[in-house]
């Protein structure tokens, strides 16, 4: 298996720079990274992928048992790294994404220089005594209506893909790929994003690891983000005056900003 | 949307007629926005909504102080919409300055969600910059009930199609399971067939050793024989044989062993080379029926499974032209001859014991002669207890002395000829296996048959 194509790899930017590998999250794909890769580029050598059941990567290689837990989108990252035999990465993972970094650093430490978790969460539910921003309802209803109303979603996308004139710097390939998932796959990463809890997991990291958070997010909320940098030993939390669950989106210059500083100051 | 057509002829016309509509419809543009037939929702860049029309709030429930400034976007979604809002919906409106037509569901206070589509675009300031973003939200309850029952109507097809697929696998499963039965079958069969192939074959060689095959020339003498097998399956136990003793005289055997199959097989090769034998020592019949009998007994009494046979055993003697007959029986049916002149009679040899079966036993002789013309016929009794006529009688003794006296003396072979035809007759009635032997003079050319 070609893993390069399996997973619609890009490599942009500086070819001798320190590597970014970029990890996009739950509905999307490496796109989400557009409005950062550009500043990113200038001076690091920035890998982008699509996990396997995203975006425009080979929907072939879709194995449900395996894509079911993140261990399974952990070795779509390994893949990626032995393919290009990546070293002395810094993974930015966006969302669960943050969560797959730390267990793909857990399994194979030697590849992975440090950790950027952008708006990351390792436990959606609230439980006794943690607040993740969610109740079980809301996530069994979230799930619930993946399942149920994904004509609803898929239908209402159709006006959005077609054309884009007043805004080319887009270009016909994001606004299509953008919303472009299979909604059988879909489901099944909603369902290891929104159920899986990597709490115990965040003890393993060992690498310098920045935590970037959004003033107000819906998804990851400030307490999540606390509780996260509190988790991993030495790690850094900024928190960009920014709104919403992406900030690569509505801050890309600050995200970019905070990407840049932590990998210049920790060489 | 819909849109008034102007007419640049009749505007006097039309500006009367706006001022009725205007009075009329008493209407504002703060009414038209409170009271519209979707919701109006505006936001700061962060989602914080600054305004919200009427209708809007009657259909989430709630308050204007609650919503304007207090509330973002967000908070009216459904946890589903939040997370579609995040990855997608505020990212596209960010990059393409709007959005329409995205389906979502509100939540109203009381907590019941309501389906509808909404549009957003943003607001800029004159140097470009985002201000806030305008957002309708219209009422999809039907749009969506709509759409459930596609999605329904869709996966029931789905279901029914792979029903349907399903199905047609078992089927197929079940034909192909059928027809692997059915090879397998028609393997089996095949090879039971060719096993009894070669079973009858084997059966065949087995059963013609125990018989002449072909019945030596007599000097002065014609002899015929016929072997009617009943089962291809089973040996059977009759046997007889004609050889020459010396340059001048004749012996001759016909008998029955008891049973079938490969046993009765073993006693009759025994039976055969036994008389033969002690016909070389000593021809006489009763010396040689009784050597038979010692060998017999001596082989099979006591293994818990006797055996016997019954059998004809005689010596020919040609003398001038007629040849005398010299015959001893063990249980055997009586020799029936035909003479010359068509009259047939028995040559009876009561009192003759089965063979084998006491380690002593008495056997009769019987002597006659053959003159021209004159057949003498042994016969197993598989020819006298066929079953014959819808009464499935015994054939019998009598029916064959009348049969033969019936018959034109024409010598053995027409005789054997004819009681070959007799059988055939009889059809499923002759379930035994029958020998026939049949010696004769031939009668000289020129003297005609005698007419009976």
């Amino acid at each position: 298996m070609d893993t390069r194509r399996r997973n619609n790899v890009t490599v942009v930017g500086r070819t001798d720079g320190p590597v970014l590998l970029l990890a996009h999250g739950f509905g999307c794909d490496q796109n989400m990274w557009r409005l950062v890769v550009p500043a990113l580029a200038e001076d690091h050598r920035v890998v982008l992928f699509d996990y396997v059941g995203s975006g425009r990567s080979d929907p072939a290689a879709w194995d449900e048992r395996r894509y079911s837990s993140l261990e399974g989108y952990a070795r779509d990252v390994l893949e990626v790294c032995a393919e290009l035999d990546l070293r002395d990465v810094t993974f930015v993972g966006h969302s669960v994404s943050a969560m797959v970094g730390v267990l793909a650093a857990a399994r194979a430490p030697q590849r992975f220089a440090r950790l950027v978790m952008v708006a990351p969460s390792p436990r959606y539910i609230d439980e006794d005594g943690y607040r993740g921003g969610f109740s079980e309802d809301d996530i069994d209803e979230l799930l619930e209506s993946l399942e149920s109303n994904y004509l609803g979603w898929s239908a209402a996308m159709a006006p959005v893909i077609m054309g884009n004139a007043d805004r080319p710097e887009l270009g016909e390939e994001l606004t299509t790929s953008f919303c472009a998932t299979d909604p059988g796959m879909a489901r099944v990463f909603a369902r290891t994003t929104f159920l899986s809890d990597s709490r115990e997991d965040l003890k393993s990291v060992t690498v310098p690891t920045l935590v970037v958070e959004c003033e107000q997010d819906v998804i990851a909320p400030r307490e999540v983000g606390a509780y996260v940098r509190d988790a991993i030993p030495g790690s850094r939390l900024v928190t960009l005056k920014a709104t919403g669950h992406c900030p690569q989106l509505s801050a890309p210059q600050a995200t970019a900003e905070a990407v840049i500083e932590f990998v210049g100051a920790a060489r | 949307m819909c849109r008034t057509g102007q007419d640049p002829d009749g505007e006097r016309d039309v500006d009367a007629t706006d001022a009725v509509f205007t009075s009329l419809l008493e209407d504002s543009a703060e009414e038209l926005y409170e009271q519209a037939p979707c919701g109006y929702l505006s936001t700061l860049m962060d989602g914080t909504i600054a305004k919200i029309n009427t209708t809007l709030l009657e259909w989430l429930g709630r308050d204007r102080s609650e919503v304007v400034g207090r509330m973002r976007f967000t908070d009216l979604l459904t946890v589903g919409g939040k997370l579609y809002h995040e990855t997608h919906f505020a990212p596209l409106v960010r990059m393409k300055g709007e959005i329409s037509g995205i389906a979502l569901d509100i939540k109203a206070a009381g907590g019941q969600r309501m389906p509808v589509l909404v549009t957003s675009r943003v607001k800029a300031s004159g140097d470009g910059e985002p201000l806030l973003i305008r957002t309708t939200v219209f009422d999809a309850r039907d749009r969506r009930a709509y759409e459930t029952e596609l999605l329904r109507g869709r996966q029931a097809a789905e279901e029914a199609r792979r029903e349907a697929e399903e199905a047609h696998r078992a089927a197929e499963e079940a034909r192909q399971a059928a027809e692997e039965a059915h090879r397998q079958a028609e393997g089996a069969r095949r090879q039971a067939e060719a096993d009894r192939e070669r079973l009858q074959e084997a059966l065949a060689v087995l059963q013609q050793n125990l018989l002449p095959a072909a019945l030596p020339e007599v000097p002065g003498m014609e002899a015929g024989s016929y072997y009617h097998t009943a089962s291809p399956d089973l040996l059977g136990g009759d046997f007889y044989d004609l050889f020459p003793l010396g340059a001048d005289r004749w012996a001759f055997f016909l008998g029955d062993v008891c049973g079938k199959g490969p046993k009765a097989a073993a006693v009759t090769s025994l039976t055969r080379y036994t008389l033969r034998a002690a016909a070389m020592h000593d021809p006489d019949p009763v010396t040689v029926l009784t050597t038979l009998n010692t060998v017999l007994h001596e082989r099979y009494s006591g293994g818990g499974d006797p055996r016997y046979c019954t059998a004809v055993f005689g010596v020919l003697e040609p003398e001038g032209d007629h040849v005398s007959v010299h015959l001893a029986s063990g249980g055997h049916p009586a020799a029936l001859i035909q003479r010359a002149d068509g009259a047939a009679e028995y040559l009876h040899t009561p009192g003759g014991m089965l063979i084998g079966i006491l380690s002593w036993a008495q056997f009769t002789p019987a002597r006659t002669r053959l003159s021209p013309g004159d057949t003498m016929l042994l016969y197993t009794d598989g020819l006298t207890e066929a079953r014959t006529g819808p009464a499935r009688e015994l054939y019998g003794e009598e029916a064959l002395l009348a049969f033969t006296g019936a018959q034109p003396p024409a010598g053995p072979q027409a005789l054997v000829s004819a009681l070959s035809g007799l059988l055939a007759g009889f059809g499923d009635g002759l379930d035994d296996d029958t020998a026939l032997l049949a010696l004769g003079v031939p009668a000289p050319l020129d003297t005609p048959t005698s007419e009976t």
